[in-house]
Formats: C-alpha cells, structure tokens, sequence
C-alpha cells in the first residue's frame, strides 16, 4: 500500500536526483568576450532575434560580441539531410573557428542548437581521432589558407542568457506573473534535441533535466509545465520537414507534444532551437486549419517565442520591434497577463511608422 | 566497390557501433519509429550481420531515409551505440554508390540537394527568405506572406540588413565568403556528392519519363510533393 509518507519520500528522491543531475551537468560558460555565429533558420524565421540577442549582451549587460561579415552556415541542415559529407562539414567548422582565431576570439556562441551539437560533434570527433583534426587542418589550409585555434569555451546563445538570468532579471520591468490573477505564468520550455541529447555533458542539467530554459523561467518568477512529452521531439527531421511529401512526420510530433501539454493549460512555450520554435509555431497554425483544434484560449494558440525575445519583452522592449508581429501564433494573450503596454495599431507597420496593411487572417486559427 | 569494406572506413559508422544487444531501446525512445515504417533496432541488427548482400539491400531501401537525426538514440543506447550515425554513414554509400535511386526515398536526395544544398553555396546559409514562399512551404502561413510582400520596410524595422553588404541579419554573404565555401566543397567532396546525385538522378528521370533539366523542374517537383 502506498502512503503519502511514500509519496514524500519518492518525491524527495526524485528531487534530490535531479538536483544531483543538475550538479553533475554545470557548464563553464565565459564571463565576456564572444565570437557570435548566425543560424539559418533564426534569421529568416525570426529575423530581429538575433539582433535582439546581441542588444541585450552588449548593451544591456555590457559585453564584448562580435558580429563577423564573413561568418557563414555550418551546414547543419545540409549534413544531417545527408547532401554533404561529415568531411565538408568539419571543415566548414574549422573556418569558423580561424575566422574566430583571426579576430582575436577564443570565446564562441553561436545561436542554434543544431549548430551547437554540430560544433560539438565536431570537437568530440577530433577529440578521439586526432588524425582526423590534423586532416582536416590540411584541408582548410589547401582550400582557403587558413589556419585556427580550437575555441576555450563553446556555449549556445540560451547559455548566455542563462548565466546571465539574474543580471537580466534586475533590469526587467516585468516578471512572468499573470496580472489578471497574480498567479506564476504556466510555461513550457522546448529543449531541441541536438542542445544535450547527443553530448549530455554539454548542457546545462544534461539530457534528462536540461535547465538551461527552466533556470530562466524558475528565476523570471513563472511556472514550469512538466508534461509527459517535455522531452519529445518537436518533429524537424532535417530531410523529413525539408521535403513537402514527408512533411507528416514533422507535425505528427509536434502534435504529440501539444496533445500532451495541453490538460497543464500553458499559457507560454519557450523553445531553445529556432527550428523548434517555428515548429512549434507554425504546426499550431496548420492543426487549427486541417482540424479545427486549437491550443490556446478561447481559440487562440499558445504563444510560442524564443528565450532572447521572452528576455526582450521582460526587459521592456515593444514587442512590435522585436518582431513578435512575425509569429503565426499572436502573442497579444501572453503581453495582456505580462501587463506589457503596446499599440495594437503599430503591430503592423513598417520602417518609420509605413503602413503596410495586415495579414490575412487564417480561417480557423484566431488572431489578432 | 567492397560496400561493407567502405562502410567501415567511415569515421560516422566507426563511432556509431560497437556491439548491439538489440534491446530495442532506441526504437521505443524513436521518434521517426512511432510514424513511419522504421525501426532502429531491426536496421542495426541487419547492418551487425555484416553480410554484403544484406548491405546492398539497405542502401537501396527507403529504411535509410527515415530517420530525422534528432539522434535521441544516442543518449539512450545502453552499449554506447548510435543508430542516427550508422544511418549517416548508409546514407553516404548509398548516394556515393548510386544505389539511392532505387528508392523513393533516396530519390528525393535530389530536391534536399537542390534546395539546401545549393542554398549554401549561393547565399551562405541553408536557408534564405528569398527562396521560402508559400506554395513550398504553405505552413509558413499569412504572415509569411505579408512579411514577404512587405520585406523591405519591415526587415528595416527590425533592423535587419536585408542583401546589403557588411554584418547583420540575412545580409548578403560576401563573395570572398562564397569563395571560401567553395573551394572546402571542392576540397572535402561535397561537389562530388552533389555530381553523383545529380548525375545518378539524371538516369532515374529519363527512366521515368520525367523532364529533367535544373532548378525546380519536373522531376524536382515529382519528388518535393509526391
């Protein structure tokens, strides 16, 4: 028969490994001092993320990043689809890493998690095989002349906006309180696999307690969700989302994931990859229009933003310039119970207050 | 070519086995398994058995091309095996061997090559606005397509720097840059992968009877949506 007395002391055993969990996997994260690498997916899909990710490390917090012209793509999306080999990639890499070198870094961010498991991946290869790093030098040199230094510290972008949760917090206006009830906002976070599936020891709180967006949400004041399918993927697939024919496989899982947290009423989810946070998005969208199932409130969907951008609106930012006009979910729910002042009449202007009339609205999914 | 002999040279394959007790857990924690005919376990056991001929029918088959690399295998695998690596390396031979188009789905190898693929070799990145509309990608939504009517001023707005040279968001990647890319694709035998997938696809269309040129052509189109 099971008591409460047994109920507290799983309880107790269960938070007591996690915390063991979240000890074991700390991560060196640098004080200052970054070489910030771009994502493909972010930029396009959330094109003033990034941008608002280097305003709040270098302005905000006072660091030292730098934004290099002549930094490219890893090829993440393109290796994991299987177009180019491991060899191009690690190379690739290794430019990054002499781009880095030659401005002066040691330091490197870069701001996707694919990107992440990637650099990773790549630094763990010639880790155990030293002959493939010495090969692959070889190759970069014969290719571009370059040379490099492996990076002291590599981290994700989330990674800084974690170490600096606290500093980020004393200058925030507001914390993540419902206004309209005074209670702590319910909130998912989204990982993304590559972020510490693959290399569990390179993520805050590794693969099984990541805590790299829950440190933020348990610091912000709000409310993690913990639903049976946090730890799912959300459905890229890399090959499976890039083809329209296979693109079931993409919104099947993020469908598990929304069917699951649904019952814990969410009222925000925060992801760490930007492709898991157009998924997460824009799937919302797409179920409402095959099914007529939504997510949200009252019709709405969950409003679904990246960790720069929840920084940037607790911080004060108009959400119109941080471009949350630009996700299909609208996020008007979650800016109502933050007590964020905004100008519905500004969401869809353009440079120097230009209108640009506004989008079409879909049939089923409501927004604003 | 001794398939099995070059399978074992590839450093992905070289690290993604060792020795599989088939326990099966990477098909119960498979996300590509609990939707599609895949099944980590099963494809590992055929690739321990290390017999040529079973190689041969795995290269060919639609199997390979399941897997979404979220490489959740990984992190569970009691033996330290990695199933999303094997197929990294089965799906190199196949393509290099050009048994992938005797698949449907390695076919489409074609349409990831002419879109991603190319991407990075013209504009720097796998992925760029210009190239993402509505009819592709329908779920992009509405908003994808005010935001592309309207580019300009609002990518200004957000303080974008939009095809201009210099640093920034979705700016134009220099040709110095470009260059850079593609003397390592030259160099580490991306180009070569991508001449074998055009090449082996060019016979698989004519077979077909599907026009065949560059681009997003018939045969491209036959492969994106079908």
């Amino acid at each position: 028969m099971i008591t409460s007395k047994h109920y507290i002391m799983n309880n107790s055993i269960k938070e007591n490994n996690r915390n063991k969990s979240w000890e074991t996997y700390q991560k060196d994260i640098a004080d200052d001092n970054y070489y910030f690498a771009r994502s493909c997916i972010r930029q396009n899909f959330f094109p003033a993320a990034e941008e608002l990710f280097l305003k709040i490390i270098s302005k905000e917090l006072g660091k030292d990043i730098f934004d290099d012209e002549r930094q490219t793509t890893c090829t993440g999306i393109a290796y994991h689809s299987g177009v180019i080999p491991f060899e191009t990639t690690m190379t690739v890499v290794a430019r990054q890493f002499a781009l880095m070198t030659e401005a002066g870094y040691e330091n490197f961010v870069c701001s996707c998690v694919t990107s992440f498991g990637i650099y990773t991946e790549v630094l763990e290869t010639w880790k155990h095989n030293p002959s493939k790093e010495q090969e692959i030098r070889e190759s970069l040199k014969r290719a571009t002349g370059k040379t490099f230094q492996i990076p002291k510290n590599l981290v994700h972008t989330s990674d800084l906006i974690y170490k600096f949760r606290e500093e980020i917090l004393s200058k925030s206006k507001f914390r993540l309180l419902n206004k309209l009830n005074g209670e702590p906002l319910r909130i998912v976070d989204h990982i993304g696999c590559h972020y510490a599936k693959i290399f569990p020891d390179k993520g805050i709180g590794g693969a099984e307690f990541p805590y790299v967006l829950a440190g933020m949400i348990d610091s912000w004041g709000g409310s993690q969700v913990d639903y049976p399918e946090r730890r799912h993927c959300c459905g890229f697939g890399f090959r499976q989302y890039l083809l329209k024919s296979n693109r079931g496989y993409s919104i099947s899982n993020s469908k598990i994931k929304f069917d699951s947290m649904a019952p814990y009423k969410p009222d925000l989810i925060i992801a760490n990859c930007p492709g898991c946070t157009f998924f997460l998005d824009r799937w919302q969208y797409v179920i409402a229009e095959m099914e007529g199932k939504t997510y949200g409130e009252n019709g709405y969907g969950i409003p679904v933003l990246t960790y720069e951008e929840l920084a940037g609106l607790l911080l004060g930012y108009n959400p119109w310039d941080i471009g949350l006009q630009l996700h299909q979910v609208s996020v008007e729910s979650l800016l109502d119970k933050l007590g964020v002042n905004y100008n519905p009449l500004e969401k869809y202007k353009g440079l120097n207050g230009e209108d640009l009339g506004k989008p079409e609205m879909p049939n089923v999914l409501k927004c604003y | 070519m001794n398939l099995l002999k070059k399978l074992k040279e590839d450093i992905r394959f070289i690290e993604g086995l060792n020795a599989c007790i088939n326990c099966g857990t990477c098909t119960a924690v498979c996300p590509a398994a609990s939707v599609s005919d895949y099944d980590p376990r099963i494809m590992i056991d055929s690739v321990q058995k290390a017999n040529e001929f079973s190689i041969i029918e795995i290269l060919m088959s639609n199997t390979i091309w399941y897997c979404g690399e979220c490489l959740s295998c990984k992190t569970r695998c009691p033996r330290g095996n990695t199933p999303g690596y094997v197929i990294q390396a089965l799906r190199a031979l196949s393509i290099d061997s050009g048994l992938f188009i005797e698949s449907e789905q390695g076919q489409k190898q074609l349409a990831i090559k002419r879109t991603v693929g190319d991407h990075i070799l013209e504009y720097g990145y796998c992925v760029f606005i210009d190239e993402i509309d509505t009819e592709m990608y329908p779920e992009q939504g509405p908003i994808w397509d005010w935001l592309k009517e309207n580019k300009e001023s609002v990518l200004a707005r957000l303080g974008a720097n939009y095809n201009k040279a210099g640093s920034g968001t979705l700016r134009l990647t220099s040709e110095e840059s470009l260059n850079d890319l593609r003397a390592i694709f030259k160099e580490t035998g991306a180009n070569e992968r991508f001449r074998k997938i055009e090449e082996y696809s060019a016979l698989k269309a004519k077979e077909m009877g599907i026009s065949f040129t560059k681009g997003k052509d018939d045969y491209f189109k036959t492969l994106y949506n079908e």
